[in-house]
């Protein structure tokens, strides 16, 4: 009779690894890229592999745990956002990562996305302007265990030349313009994803390729399959 | 009773003071859309506290003095006090897609700076019950009292931070308490209490505390980001950012293909976003070669030494735009002189004095008014992109007004070009494509207003990534001149959406979306089909008019359920939240104003309203409803004409309240039955209402150019006769009610606050949907409606109830 009291006085402070949660979260995200975009759209199995790998809830400020498996954006202070889950796996799945790849990102924020890129490409650099979130992202990927992410603070503008030319690019804040060092930094066939619109909006991304010959091709990639033209309400 | 006189008009003029620096306060940390919410919950003060006194009537009347002089002292504590509190609530506009809990919080915003209004409600309604002899001049005062509160808090924005602005409404308001307090003892208190708000409060608790994702707030986590000014006007705070690590490189729509990085910027935020910025200019212009290379530069593309009108200056960038590209002459148009005063004196050596340059004349003043009354000939009109693309994104504009895109504004900048001279038009582009359809939609009905019957010839618009930018040319483009756009489009890996003589192949090749969803919406605009096209679109863009000056308004009930349906799979950041939570305020100013003014009633009075009844609370309701539908109306389109929503709401309150308080009086002397005086009255609304709906229009256009002190003293003129009349039905009313049944009085205060508070919030929605003349139309309905409820005299009593 005295084991039931223990477990239940015991299992608040029981290691969560909210590993049901995010299976559930994966699933979640596959099913809202089959409606947001398109029926036959699936990620890449190494994409959907890192977000059920990587522990989300360890990225978000303790009063946001709650929340860490849902597919939105969550606030982590100092004025930023965690994105939220989906376009955190297309902007991976977009640039077509490869194990050799390395990719530059801008913005660590708190980590999360640099971890998902660190699944599945050889070595990930990234930039953080905010130095209080530098700092703690920092820490928390070396404490995870992410020895193929490097991280610096600084001004993601002009990349970071002596790590580059990258296979690719990810830019988690949106600029009024797309910085022009970075498009250099970019290899010949490389991709760089930005994703466009609020913080806490339904983003869209913004694909941009550099064709072999160093011309640049944009495609915005709609995050919600709207067809705005057609047919009556 | 001086002292009572003295103490209303004190504690009066502070409430309104309130009631507008609390919107401004709002704007700054917060949007503009919550100002509406303010008049609605200063109107639920007023209900809730009728209500609360008519339940504590015994007590107030033998302790008048003291209940009046305690409801001042909480007025005023409880005024920095919710300040403080408001700001701790983790209210977040932008979240309200995902987290619903918003509306809980949102929902504490409104309890929270409901409690001063109520205090200061409360000494207003302890006066008229406890000294209801006096009650004509109790009320003149206290519209007096309004009306220079309003003047006041616009004054002391000026010269006072709006914090301080609100410890000088505080020392007010316990200046109120003090007169009537009369017991040395409570006097003594109340000081200690002042002295406690004025010195005692800790800095950063006054400070304020911007929304996170706002702009500023952003800026400012930057490493070495730091505010070097804050100037404080009624027109917006500006705060001057620099940041020396990261430099700013704000250059909207800049190509890929550039090859240019923007110069060393300073940011200037008003209210804590619409970054704007000034750029280092070391002596040659031509060294920004970047401006070569932004959508906004493709007008310049066209035109040689152009005469340019900027609408919008902000820090100079577009100044600048004209000035790389040769102009012959720039006039700068910027609202707030501020603005001007930074780029053209405090931050002079580091623009390179652009505003010293012989070729640039700079105004200070609202680009409708300055086009109004200018000469005209420009052979470019430019307006700038002056707000934030977060915000832009978000839809918390929604619900401003915006008078700088409506068919009549476009109209007239179309009708001040040269021959063949071009207006052109930059707005973030957002997809699937709203607001830039939406301005392809208003300037192609500008063009046919204006007696233009071939908008497809002269027409063309580019986008970037990020960016749209549409011409406008007073003329038909010609084949070299689209040949030399397209040029300029290519060049930069801009897409063109539409020119004269476009293909679908043209429209998408360089930034490539799904569909050019743009292009083949410009097209079916200048189409036969235009109006099926535009009732057919899931986002409402119908041309806004100076009527229904909502260009930001997106938003189409059809298209609710299907976005909703898709609501967790992202297309719910597609509906403009800031129309739901306007719907959301009225629906929770209907719960809570129940709540708090009519249920206590009810509970207190189990046989409800009695005597005059039901016949008496249709006329106080109808007549609550009315006079705010009215006031809102009038507050929306006097903003085109004072050129501010805050000077509007300023003017237009104090100016409805004052007349209103002297039609009061005056009817109170009136030697006419009560029912006839109130038909008259009625009369008089509908009459002067609906000559305005006709003139006003044209009153503004032909005063527009006037400086503001004379645009002021024009509006309140105007204001004057219909407040007048519509101060007389209410008081008319309460004498007929307190003749037939005194126990109705507080019923007639409860149900008319009620109606106000409802119609606060209401009448935003109406305008948005019937415009500014629908609005009033109502409101004149339901006066007319009303005269047939006026509370009956004692010979029908009997057959009311």
């Amino acid at each position: 009779m005295l084991v039931l009291p223990l477990l239940l006085v015991a299992a608040p402070v029981l290691p969560q690894d909210h590993a049901a949660e995010r299976a559930a979260m994966v699933e979640e995200v596959k099913r809202y890229a089959t409606r947001a975009r398109d029926k036959d759209t699936k990620f890449d199995g190494r994409v959907l592999d890192a977000l059920d790998a990587v522990e989300r809830h360890r990225f978000v400020p303790a009063n946001q745990v709650a929340f860490a498996y849902e597919n939105r954006p969550l606030p982590i202070g100092h004025s930023q956002t965690i994105s939220q889950p989906y376009i955190v796996a297309l902007m991976t799945d977009l640039i077509r990562p490869t194990p050799d790849d390395v990719v530059l990102e801008i913005g660590t924020g708190s980590g999360y996305q640099a971890a998902i890129l660190a699944s599945v490409v050889e070595h990930v650099y990234s930039i953080e302007i905010i130095e209080a979130l530098a700092d703690a992202a920092s820490a928390r990927l070396r404490r995870l265990g992410y020895t193929n992410v490097t991280t610096r603070l600084g001004d993601g503008y002009y990349g970071w030349q002596e790590q580059g030319p990258y296979d690719a690019i990810v830019v988690t804040a949106a600029a009024s313009h797309v910085p022009p060092p970075l498009i250099a930094q970019l290899k010949p066939g490389g991709r760089m994803v930005i994703p466009v619109g609020g913080r806490f909006a339904t983003q869209q991304l913004l694909l941009i390729e550099k064709t072999p010959d160093d011309g640049i091709v944009t495609r915005q990639i709609a995050a919600v399959r709207f067809v705005p033209l057609t047919g009556r309400h | 009773m001086r002292r009572v006189f003295a103490a209303t008009l004190m504690v009066s003029c502070a409430a309104i003071g309130y009631e507008i620096l609390l919107m401004r306060l709002l704007s700054i940390v917060q949007w503009h859309h919550f100002a509406y919410m303010i008049i609605s919950l200063a109107l639920l003060g007023y209900g809730a506290s009728g209500t609360a006194i008519a339940l504590s009537r015994h007590w107030i009347v033998e302790h008048f003095e003291l209940a009046f002089a305690l409801s001042a002292s909480l007025f005023s504590v409880s005024m920095v006090a919710s300040f403080i509190a408001g700001q701790l609530v983790p209210f977040n506009a932008l979240e309200i897609v995902w987290n619903p809990r918003q509306f809980l919080y949102l929902a504490a915003i409104y309890l929270i700076f409901f409690v001063p209004f109520f205090f200061a409600a409360s000494c207003i309604g302890i006066a008229f019950t406890c000294r209801c002899n006096h009650s004509n001049r109790i009320y003149f005062f206290d519209l007096c009292g309004a009306g220079a509160g309003a003047m006041l808090v616009l004054g002391a924005l000026f010269v006072l931070m709006p914090p301080h602005t609100l410890l000088l409404l505080a020392t007010l308001a316990m200046a109120g308490a003090i007169v009537m307090s009369g017991r040395r003892w409570l006097a003594a208190i109340q000081s200690i209490l002042l002295l406690g708000l004025l010195i005692g409060l800790p800095a950063d608790w006054l400070g304020l505390r911007l929304s996170a994702y706002k702009g500023l707030s952003e800026t400012m986590q930057i490493i070495d980001a730091r505010a070097l000014n804050v100037y404080s006007s009624p027109l917006g705070l500006l705060t001057v950012v620099e940041s020396p690590t990261v430099p700013f490189r704000h250059a909207p729509g800049l190509s890929f293909a550039t090859r240019f990085v923007p110069p060393e910027q300073l940011a200037v935020f008003t209210d804590g976003d619409a970054m704007s910025v000034i750029s280092r200019v070391d002596g040659d212009v031509a060294q920004l070669g970047y401006l070569g290379d932004v959508t906004a530069a493709l007008p310049y593309s066209l035109l040689s030494s152009p005469r340019v009108l900027v609408l919008g200056a902000g820090g100079g960038s577009d100044v600048l735009l004209a000035l790389f590209h040769g102009a012959a002459q720039v006039d700068a148009v910027e609202l707030n002189p501020q603005m001007n005063a930074l780029v053209g004196v405090e931050y002079a050596d580091f623009a390179g004095r652009l505003y010293d340059d012989p070729r640039i004349s700079v105004f200070s003043h609202e680009a409708r008014g300055f086009v109004a009354q200018s000469e005209g000939g420009y052979d470019l009109i430019h307006i700038g992109l002056l707000d934030s693309f977060a915000v832009a994104g978000s839809g918390v504009q929604g619900l401003n007004e915006s008078y700088l895109y409506t068919v009549e504004a476009l109209s007239e900048y179309l009708g001040k070009l040269s021959d063949g001279g071009i207006l052109s038009i930059t707005r973030w582009l957002r997809l699937p494509p709203r607001d830039s359809l939406k301005l392809a939609a208003t300037v192609i009905d500008a063009m046919r207003t204006s007696g233009v019957n071939d908008p497809e010839q002269r027409l063309a618009v580019i986008r970037s990534w990020n960016t749209s930018t549409l011409i406008a040319k007073n003329g038909r483009l010609s084949d070299a001149e689209i040949a030399r756009l397209v040029q300029f489009a290519d060049a930069r890996s801009f897409d063109t959406a539409y020119f004269p003589g476009i293909q679908l192949d043209d429209a998408n090749r360089f930034n490539i979306i799904p569909d050019p969803w743009l292009h083949e919406g410009i097209v079916a605009l200048l189409g036969a089909n235009a109006e099926d096209f535009k009732r057919d679109y899931r986002f409402y863009i119908e041309p806004a008019t100076d009527s229904r000056p909502y260009f930001f308004h997106l938003f189409k009930w059809g298209s609710l359920p299907q976005l909703m349906s898709l609501g967790r799979q992202g297309a719910a950041g597609l509906v403009d939240w800031g129309y739901l939570v306007l719907v959301a305020t009225v629906v929770q100013a209907a719960i809570i104003g129940f709540l708090m003014i009519l249920l206590p009633l009810l509970k207190s009075n189990r046989r409800g309203p009695s005597l005059t009844g039901r016949r008496g609370g249709t006329y106080f309701f109808l007549l609550g409803l009315a006079f705010l539908f009215v006031e809102m109306a009038f507050i929306q389109k006097f903003t085109l004409f004072l050129s501010h929503p805050l000077y509007s709401v300023a003017v237009v309150l104090s100016g409805f309240l004052v007349f209103a308080g002297i039609g009061s009086v005056v009817s109170g002397r009136w030697r006419t039955a009560a029912t006839e005086g109130s038909r008259r009255a009625v009369i008089g609304i509908v009459s002067i209402a609906l000559l305005y709906i006709l003139i006003l229009p044209l009153v503004f256009q032909f005063f527009m150019g006037w400086p503001d002190p004379a645009k002021i003293a024009m509006s309140l003129a105007l204001i004057a006769p219909l407040a007048f009349f519509m101060g007389v039905p209410f008081p008319l009313g309460l004498q007929a009610a307190r003749d037939v049944a005194p126990e109705f009085v507080p019923w007639a205060w409860g149900i008319n606050g009620f109606a106000s508070v409802l119609s606060a919030s209401l009448a935003t929605l109406l305008a948005v949907e019937l415009g500014f003349s629908g609005v009033v139309l109502l409101a004149l309905l339901l006066y007319v409606a009303a005269t047939r409820f006026f509370p009956a005299p004692a010979r029908s009593r009997s057959g009311v109830d």
